[in-house]
């Protein structure tokens, strides 16, 4: 404690007032640090914007620049058409993604939360148990359990075909992707339903409002933050939905934006063009990304898994 | 009125049973969609997959008219056996995993070798997750720091960016040709009048330091994941850091506490209660990392990038060895408990860590 002789005495005084600026020198350094993250956070998605517009069909990039002499759209307007070699477009390959995400998202947080709302409020006799049994499953990644839902869905026959089975289908993948996002789904929204306060409900309560009538009038919307982040998260799963589509799905119309993607990247890129690779990446990103970030501030407090509550 | 209530009839003890239970029924009432999906998709899913992963589930047996399949391996299994006796059984996929002789010959297949890997990967990644996040949002908390918002709208972007989109761009950059990697180390070098850069990040086998059994694709997959992961531990920290009240720095200071101090003795303390759960999440997350692994480095080369995630993935898409691989999911399952469990007593013994 030898610094106790303090070199700004008058600081604590002045409080009052507008703090003073930092000193230049701590201020500069500190700058330099933080543009320095900056250029490595931004990097990769300068790089990758700056593949998208490079008119060089076929080529590699071959150094970095940050826009290519020449730049134009024409990637993204090629992957529009068509990203594969499969025969399906941009379209229907993101409808395929919308509705899979969707119902996972829709399903999920509409079932899910009427039993959060159980465990977060009622003491039922086994609910420990159950709840345990939920957690367990949160814990697994869901492509644990892809050799059995695999097997399983692969036995339910759909149509008349020989391989026309519900594995095979975007209902598969689906319910394959609410085995894991309903666990999720239950365990943030009772997060999130045990902040809320109980006094409003007792208060109904005894004004004779029933069961149902407090769910669906005090808790339902009380809880419409957490509902959408839960159901965005939801929906984000399944629109970046990538291992169970590609194991379970086999049909072109089928294909989802995730498949295309790793289709125009991995084993099977062969030529494609990296401004087209770019371009799709961009465009499966771009969407939920804006999104998350404007939703950034809710999806803070409505995700309350990890959370010290 | 007073006689109606009096009245001793014999269902009485029904209707008070029914009376008294209305709220528990209504609960189960509530509770009855979701447990009834979840029976199907999620329970019985898991309970057949124990069961798969005592047979020898194969591709002949997925038709639906398909023979079912036989107990795992039982013949082989016994004839190992000097006394003739069935040492394993039915575990014979546990077995087969265990000592990698799996019924289709998997080149490089180690299941130790990926277990340790995975931990290595995980304890290597989540710290640097923590101290970097940490620092930087500390950095940020500077008062009087300029640009404040702008920095923490550009921090949250690796974040909003789906793993999926991050896995495949980065797999690019790491190109040996025509990579952003080492376009930027090679221009960086020739700034200092070396030669050019082109590290064949993905696939070179032989360990770039002596000493620690680590693939140059290992380095690529932290990198990338160091990129990912830091933002989230500083959006924690810095919902931890605004919680502290200034007072305590003020005393502190008045007190004669330099900044080193007040970081040691208030800020850390009082970001651990935040920060823990945040990294145990973390924990468990990179232990299943799946996306990243798999869509960059592809387990590779030689599969010395494998997690067991991805091996039980490719079990199933590459090999379709169904039963072993819902042995390996169950294996899977237990490593992860004991992790779950280990850090649950770690965290529960740091909680009373008092300030």
């Amino acid at each position: 404690m030898s610094t106790s002789a303090n070199p700004l005495p008058s600081q604590p005084v002045r409080r009052r007032f507008p703090k003073p600026d930092l000193p230049y020198r701590s201020q500069l350094i500190r700058q330099l640090i933080l543009l320095f993250i900056t250029f490595i956070t931004l990097f990769p998605i300068l790089w990758i914007v700056s593949l998208s517009i490079d008119p060089s069909g076929l080529a590699r990039p071959t150094e970095l620049r940050l826009i290519p002499p020449g730049a134009s759209l024409d990637a993204y307007r090629r992957v529009m058409a068509q990203p594969t070699n499969n025969p399906i477009t941009f379209a229907q390959l993101a409808f395929n993604s919308f509705k899979l995400a969707m119902g996972v998202s829709l399903f999920s947080v509409g079932i899910g939360v009427s039993a959060a709302y159980v465990f977060s409020r009622f003491k039922i006799r086994g609910q420990k148990f159950l709840m345990l049994a939920v957690l367990t499953v949160l814990m697994m990644p869901s492509i644990g359990s892809i050799a059995p839902l695999f097997v399983l869905l692969n036995k339910i026959q759909l149509g008349t075909g020989p391989g026309d089975t519900l594995r095979d289908s975007l209902y598969g993948v689906g319910l394959a992707c609410i085995s894991g996002g309903l666990p999720f789904a239950i365990w943030n929204l009772k997060g999130y339903l045990d902040t809320i306060p109980r006094d409003l409900e007792e208060a109904a309560r005894i004004d004779g409002a029933t069961i149902n009538q407090t769910f669906l009038k005090i808790i339902l919307p009380l809880a419409t933050p957490a509902l959408a982040v839960t159901a965005f998260l939801g929906f984000l799963s399944g629109w970046t939905e990538f291992a169970l589509s590609w194991q379970f799905l086999t049909k072109a119309p089928n294909f989802t934006l995730s498949m295309a993607l790793w289709n125009m990247t991995g084993q099977y890129s062969g030529q494609v063009p990296w401004s087209n690779f770019a371009a799709m990446a961009l465009l499966v990103a771009t969407p939920v990304s804006v999104v998350y970030l404007m939703l950034q501030k809710y999806i803070v407090s409505g995700l309350t898994i990890g959370s010290v509550k | 009125m007073a006689t109606m209530t009096e009245q001793p009839t014999p269902r009485s003890g029904f209707a008070n049973w029914w009376i008294r239970t209305s709220t528990t029924r209504i609960a189960w009432l509530y509770l009855l969609p979701a447990f009834l999906v979840m029976g199907m998709i999620t329970f019985y899913p898991l309970f057949y997959q124990v069961w798969m992963s005592t047979t020898d589930y194969n591709i002949k047996n997925l038709r639906i008219d398909a023979v079912a399949p036989n107990p795992a391996n039982l013949s082989e299994a016994c004839t190992t056996n000097m006394k003739g006796e069935c040492t394993w059984g039915r575990f014979d996929n546990y077995r087969q995993i265990f000592t990698g002789e799996l019924p289709v010959a998997i080149a490089n297949f180690s299941f130790w070798n990926v277990l340790a890997f995975d931990l290595v990967w995980t304890f290597t990644n989540v710290p640097f997750h923590v101290i970097i996040g940490v620092l930087i949002a500390v950095l940020l908390n500077t008062k009087g720091l300029w640009f404040k918002r702008f920095y923490r709208a550009i921090f949250v972007l690796p974040i909003v960016i789906p793993s999926l989109v991050v896995a495949v761009v980065w797999r690019n950059m790491f190109d040996p040709d025509y990579g952003s990697i080492n376009q930027l180390l090679t221009s960086v070098s020739h700034l200092f009048g070396g030669s050019t850069v082109a590290a064949r990040w993905l696939d070179q086998v032989n360990y770039p330091i002596a000493g620690i059994p680590l693939t140059l694709s290992y380095f690529a997959l932290l990198i990338a994941n160091i990129w990912l992961g830091w933002p989230f531990m500083t959006i924690v920290a810095t919902g931890a850091l605004q919680s502290i009240p200034g007072d305590l720095y003020e005393a502190a200071s008045i007190d004669g506490a330099t900044g080193r101090q007040q970081f040691f003795k208030i800020t850390m303390p009082l970001l651990r209660p935040a920060i823990i759960p945040a990294a145990v999440l973390g924990m468990i997350t990179t232990f299943n990392l799946f996306n990243l692994i798999y869509l960059l480095s592809g387990g590779g080369p030689l599969r010395r990038t494998e997690i067991l995630v991805t091996t039980a993935y490719r079990l199933v898409n590459e090999n379709r060895l169904y039963g072993v691989a819902a042995a390996f999911s169950v294996i899977i399952f237990f490593v992860l408990l004991i992790l779950t469990l280990a850090t649950n007593y770690v965290t529960k013994a740091t909680e009373r860590y008092d300030i």
